[in-house]
């Protein structure tokens, strides 16, 4: 397989990975105006929960029970719903800022939890070997085609799943609290269990996406649930493909990670043809704060002129 | 129906609500008025249970619901419009009614998935309901725009709207009259006489003291956080106190 392509597929398997977190906090924030900045860790929290379910066992962490990948990720979602579920069981009566500072707490803790606490996941040196569905293909050319292929058609379930659950008189609820809680609360609706179940559904899409990394990449540690990319990069790709619209969520996703990935690819190529070695090893020391400002800067000049971000909000009805 | 005893409500130093006993008779369009400040807005704020009171009792119905959330006094059919407008912005004009019926299947996600018959039948008549109470006001022309466009006047015209939309068996109007032009008003004042007719209580905050005194009786006036005195537009009228109040004397 050329290499162009086997490039674009692995591409489009994070992006999709991405995707998946995106429509995530679409339903929290997009729909209900719950301010996650955990996402990182409910990620983690799925990909560490199938890992253990998934391997065989193994004195380098825990459970190692060697359980079907189906099942795997099923687990990883309810488990990262469950967690969604304690948080906000506490915060989402309080003001609105609590939950932030919970989910941000709480996925910085995970990260530290996983480093500290080597029993577990075997600190920072982490989890390899999680297996990949289909094992016995993963040598063919094509087997990162099928996994794509899988990937598009969870995207594809879930992006139904919520777009009918969006266009329902629940749905109506969610935006109502997104708009105003009080006028939702004065005409009779019980804010706090709406709110519960979009952090809950949400989150466990997060979960979801978490457990695919973790086949997918085979490979997880403490140090990959960094929130620069698994928080700051999800909430930019829903603020630029459009808040409150699902497949704006999903182009965003797919946009930013090419830019994102594709900024890597370009400054590794720029460090690999400079001759001079001073500047190949400054080009790569810049190369992390250089794609943040790059992806900051785009996301300033699409702010600037569609407020909405590129797809904006789709009216209902 | 409506029953206050010795209620107290501070901020932070401000008596806005101090030892204010009062009560609204079922039936009645009862006016409740007094100078800015006076602790009417904060006094809706309590009965609808956005602040929880310091000290004393709300009764309503013979049932005491002071402390209870916004959503269950709603339930115990007892509904609030805002002085300010508070509509919800980006949903359409129609959404924002359609939001208020309860009790909607549809609400549940296991309507929506399981239910999918009943959920599209009761959208289609609460959507029918929408559209008479929108073709009522004035509003219909308007149906899908989002309910941030609308002008000052409008966006009252909804709140007003979601009252209809709820059919409670009182109401608590904040100054519904506030930038609505004369002929709709007037309507506005037939339509509450005639929900009123069909067994519909009213508590009204207004300044507009035309309006006031021709559509409500009695007339509760307010000042300092409780109640000055009550009695009929004409005993309002000629007592000396109310006259004093709003001079600030
Ligand atoms: N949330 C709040 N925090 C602090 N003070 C408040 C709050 N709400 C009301 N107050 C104060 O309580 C007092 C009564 O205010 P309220 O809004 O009830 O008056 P009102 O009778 O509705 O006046 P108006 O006719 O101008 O609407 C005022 O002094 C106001 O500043
Ligand atoms: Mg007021």
């Amino acid at each position: 397989m050329s290499g162009i392509l086997s490039y674009l597929i692995t591409l489009g398997i994070m992006a999709g990975i991405f995707a998946i977190l995106t429509l995530g906090l679409n339903l929290q924030w997009g729909f209900t105006g719950l301010f996650n900045v955990g996402i990182a860790g409910f990620f983690a929290i799925g990909a560490y929960a199938t890992a253990f379910l998934t391997k065989g066992p193994s004195p380098e962490h825990l459970g190692g029970l060697g359980m079907p990948i189906f099942f795997g990720l099923l687990i990883s979602a309810v488990v990262s719903g469950l967690i969604a579920f304690l948080i906000g069981l506490p915060t989402l009566k309080l003001k609105e800022d609590y939950l932030a500072i919970a989910t941000l707490g709480i996925a910085e803790s995970i990260r530290l939890i996983f480093t500290n606490e080597a029993w577990l996941g075997n600190g920072n040196r982490g989890i390899k070997d999680i297996p990949k569905p289909w094992a016995e293909l993963s040598a063919a050319p094509y087997y990162n085609l099928l996994f794509l292929l899988i990937i598009f058609i969870i995207i594809v379930f879930i992006y139904f799943f919520i777009e009918k659950s969006i266009h329902s008189p629940w749905g109506r609820v969610l935006k109502a609290i997104r708009e105003d809680e009080l006028v939702t609360a004065s005409v009779g609706k019980n804010v706090f269990r709406y709110k519960l179940e979009s952090l809950v559904i949400g989150s466990m899409f997060m979960g979801l996406a978490g457990g695919l990394y973790s086949h997918y990449i085979s490979f997880i540690s403490p140090d990959v649930f960094h929130p620069m990319q698994f928080t700051f990069l999800v909430w930019v790709m829903l603020i630029l493909g459009g808040s409150g619209n699902n497949l704006g969520a999903i182009a965003g996703a797919f946009l930013v990670w090419a830019i994102w990935s594709g900024s890597e690819f370009l400054t590794d190529l720029l460090a690999r043809i400079s001759t001079d070695p001073k500047v190949s090893g400054m080009i790569t020391n810049i190369q992390s704060p250089l794609r943040i400002i790059l992806i900051s800067v785009i996301l300033e000049l699409v702010l600037l002129y569609r407020p909405d971000g590129i797809f904006g909000e789709k009216k209902i009805l | 129906m409506l029953v206050i005893k010795n209620l107290e409500k501070d901020f932070g130093g401000i008596k806005a609500i101090h030892n204010c006993s009062l009560e609204v008779k079922k039936g009645t369009i009862t006016g409740l008025i007094g100078p800015n400040g006076a602790g009417k807005t904060t006094l809706f704020n309590l009965i609808s249970g956005i602040y929880a009171p310091d000290k004393g009792e709300i009764w309503f119905n013979g049932e005491r619901i002071d402390g209870l959330k916004p959503h269950r006094i709603f339930r115990k059919r007892l509904m609030r419009t805002f002085q300010i407008s508070r509509e919800l912005q980006k949903m359409t004009v129609l959404e924002n009614l359609m939001l208020i019926p309860y009790n909607q299947d549809g609400e549940g996600l296991s309507g929506v998935w399981f239910l999918p018959g009943k959920v599209k039948k009761q959208e289609k008549n609460n959507k029918k309901r929408a559209m008479e109470v929108l073709e009522f006001i004035e509003l219909i022309h308007l149906k899908d725009e989002y309910a941030e466009n609308l002008s000052t006047g409008q966006k009252k015209l909804l709140e007003i709207a979601r009252t209809m939309m709820a059919d409670p068996e009182m109401i608590l109007l904040d100054e519904p009259g506030a930038g609505v032009n004369r002929t709709l008003m007037n309507k506005l004042v037939e339509d509450i006489k005639k929900i009123n007719a069909n067994g519909t209580t009213f508590l009204l905050i207004e300044h507009d003291m035309d309006l006031v005194m021709n559509l409500c009786d009695p007339i509760i006036v307010m000042n300092e956080g409780s109640k000055l005195t009550e009695g009929t537009a004409k005993m309002i009228k000629s007592d000396p106190r109310v006259l004093d109040a709003y001079l600030g004397v």
